[in-house]
């Protein structure tokens, strides 16, 4: 009842007209974005950040969450007209979607889509709702050891279940940390790495590195393999679905958002898994396997449905615990960290207005984006046809804005070209970009929580793990860690079999995708 | 038409790429090298460790450290952590591993790295960086649209100067006026 409540608050703040603007704005800049190749939410989220500087926070998220909502959508429009998934989220779509489009059939894959993403966000954000305000009851007292923990847990997650090479991830993270050490220490006011520099004294700003990485690093990246000729789009209709379509795609619907919603919520990648294991769970449940790989509707609804409920419980975490499970969420931590608002259970005291009028906004924001989805799919495929040079020159340039936004030196942007050559480096040498944005976000957060926890303990290391939370905390970090050997334990069939046939490009079996990896996305989009 | 084409296989170990990688070609110094590239990787974290474990050790932390730990220890254990990484990184490498270049839409990695565009990207949005106090903001901003578009392969010289300037008088009003985020808008802003 409560939560209710508070939630008809939330439509109180979220229906003004100048957040329904910015919910608006949102969507609109979303959708643009994961139709857009090459620039995926969190590079968004990140050239936006300096909008932090103008606009009141309410506003700012409520569009922030648009964007990452309206990516979500915009991403299956790419994967099926284009067969190159943007958003990692959208790797599944182009499996049973592009086919269909292939076959004329693409107006129906995109309104199945379209569809699954707004039943799987309505259901996610009535789940988040719901669930939202008891995580935040229950983690209300967490102090200093807690916090410490739940970070401990990002840094093993964002190194250990993304990516492919762990000591990759971990090189990332480290890379992050250190620059999260350039400074005046927060506690002491002693100066670490600064080398006698007034400017590094400030240390890095957060902004720099998160627009450093995303935005310079991509495009430098792609200026040094720029494709000659894009990809051309296949030409689709308005989207729109038979009764027959329907009768195949509702239960896909339906139970797409139970299977991304909990993985969405904790550290395990954001919609990768959940999208493959719904394609998976809809194939076998599938009357018409046969059309399976062909285009078959159900391999586009689920998966769909499933993407955009992970995004509402990535927003659980972020918001009760302060604990980003996707690269959107880590740069949304990171506005919060520019407003002096600390994400956590005492979030939903502390800012009420905020919380829910952010919730609330995303409810308006799903209902716009199916407005817009649904009748303008062509016109929002159109975008798919943009030069390339232009696309990447506004990068640069938007990248070069926010930088200098934030203390208007030109200094920030030469620090901005090094952490955009850093970001290159990553992306050449396959270090995964997402670990050390975390490391530079949560890295400060987490070395002062530590210290204030060994700090009341008297320096006794218990007092790291006397609550609790923290011990189921470090629970999942150890089951986390131990994860690849047990996993090595038990399909053993499908690790020899990949590693026997030699040719990377041999496909998976579709014939066991229970025991396969969920497909890796052409590059964790950004 | 049977299996999902998704544009990159799941190659979960970096062993089984590194197999299509190195070729049983001539064990020249130059060709061994370019193989190890990686190692590149793995000398500058090795640095950057034992920056980071200089920079801690070499702290006078006596009259500020407050509590059992002080702002020496983190630093000292990501310098570890570093260098740890660097030599695992190495063994990895040298046993046959490969990170795995990103690929992406726009990316196509069957054609050698592009260092020219790179070097033009960078160049231009230096010299923009350095244009952006005499020149004002959206002069400066409309030259590193422009610069990077040409950088990039465009060459519309009725087109692309004008999309530039159109770009950045607007990012321009956004920023500074509707946002409140001050940019200079130098003697360009000062005729208007």
């Amino acid at each position: 009842m409560n939560a209710l409540n508070s939630l008809l608050d939330g439509f109180g703040t979220a229906l003004t007209p100048l957040n329904l603007l910015w919910a608006a704005v949102g969507v609109l800049l979303g959708t643009a974005i994961g139709v857009l190749p090459g620039i995926g939410p969190a590079m968004a989220v990140a050239l936006l950040l300096p909008v932090t500087y103008g606009l009141d926070p309410t506003g700012a998220f409520i569009m922030f969450a648009g964007i990452y909502y309206g990516a979500m959508f915009g991403g299956s429009t790419t994967s099926i007209l284009l067969n190159t998934p943007g958003e990692s989220a959208a790797v599944v779509a182009a499996m049973e979607g592009n086919p269909m489009a292939k076959s004329g059939r693409g107006a129906q894959a995109l309104a199945a889509a379209a569809v699954g993403h707004f039943a799987g966000g309505m259901v996610g954000t009535l789940l988040l709702v719901a669930l939202a305000p008891t995580v935040a009851d229950l983690a209300v007292d967490i102090g200093a050891p807690d916090y410490f923990a739940i970070m401990v847990l990002a840094f093993i997650a964002v190194t250990s279940v993304l990516g492919s090479s762990r000591v990759r991830g971990l090189a990332s993270l480290l890379i992050g940390l250190t620059i999260g050490l350039i400074g005046l220490d927060q506690m002491t006011g002693q100066q670490r790495l600064t080398f006698g520099s007034l400017h590094l004294a400030d240390g890095v700003d957060v902004v720099i590195v998160a627009v450093g990485l995303f935005a310079i690093g991509e495009a430098l990246w792609v200026a040094a393999h720029l494709r000659r000729r894009p990809p051309e789009p296949i030409p689709v209709g308005r989207p729109w679905l038979g009764r027959a379509d329907l009768r195949r795609t509702w239960k896909a619907w339906a139970r797409g958002p139970f299977i991304g919603f909990p993985f969405g919520a904790i550290p395990a990648g954001g919609a990768e898994i959940p999208t493959f294991l719904s394609y998976v769970t809809e194939k076998r449940l599938s009357k018409h396997k046969d059309e399976w790989g062909k285009g078959a509707i159900e391999g586009v609804a689920g998966p769909e449905s499933a993407a955009s409920a992970s995004a509402a419980g990535t927003l659980v975490s972020m918001l009760t615990l302060g604990l980003p499970t996707t690269a959107v969420a880590a740069v949304m931590l990171a506005a919060f960290q520019q407003y002096g608002i600390q994400p956590g259970p005492l979030l939903f005291e502390r800012e009420p207005d905020l919380v829910w009028g952010l919730i609330a906004s995303l409810f308006v924001g799903m209902v716009l984006l199916l407005a817009l989805n649904l009748p303008l799919a062509p016109v929002w495929a159109k975008l798919l046809r943009i030069p390339r040079p232009y696309l990447y020159a506004g990068i640069m340039f938007f990248a070069a804005v926010g930088a200098y936004a934030v203390g208007g030196e030109v200094i920030d942007l030469v620090m901005l070209l090094v952490i955009g050559l850093i970001g290159f480096g990553m992306r050449r040498y396959g270090l995964p970009v997402l670990p050390a944005v975390i490391g530079v976000i949560l890295g400060p957060a987490a070395e002062q929580q530590l210290r204030r926890a060994l700090q009341i303990s008297d320096g006794s290391v218990t007092g790291l793990v006397n609550t609790p939370f923290s011990v189921t905390v470090y629970a999942v970090v150890v089951l986390l860690l131990a994860w690849p050997l047990l996993r090595r334990a038990l399909p053993r069939r499908a690790t020899t079999a990949a590693e026997s046939s030699e040719a990377p490009e041999t496909p998976e079996a579709p014939e066991a995708p229970e025991a396969a990896e969920p497909p890796t996305p052409s590059g964790p989009r950004t | 038409m049977t299996t999902p084409s998704t544009p990159t296989p799941a190659s979960e170990t970096s062993t089984s790429t590194a197999a299509s990688g190195t070729k049983p070609t001539p064990r020249t110094t130059t060709s061994w090298l370019r193989d190890h590239s990686e190692l590149g990787v793995c000398a500058l974290l090795l640095a950057l460790g034992v920056l980071v474990l200089t920079d801690a050790l070499t702290m006078d932390v006596d009259i500020t450290q407050r509590g059992p730990v002080g702002p020496k220890t983190v630093p000292v254990v990501v310098g570890i952590g570093l260098l740890l990484v660097a030599a695992l990184l190495a063994v990895d490498v040298l046993r046959g591993g490969r990170g795995q270049a990103e690929t992406g839409e726009d990316v196509d990695l069957t054609e050698p790295a592009d260092w020219r565009t790179v070097a033009l990207l960078s160049g231009v949005f230096l010299g923009s960086a350095v244009l952006i106090e005499p020149l004002g903001f959206p002069a400066a901003g409309a030259l590193l649209f422009w610069g990077a578009a040409y950088a990039l392969g465009s060459r519309r010289v009725d087109r692309d100067p004008l999309i530039a300037a159109v770009l950045s008088l607007a990012a321009y009003a956004l920023f500074d006026k509707l946002l409140g985020v001050p940019l200079p808008g130098g003697p360009l802003m000062g005729v208007l």
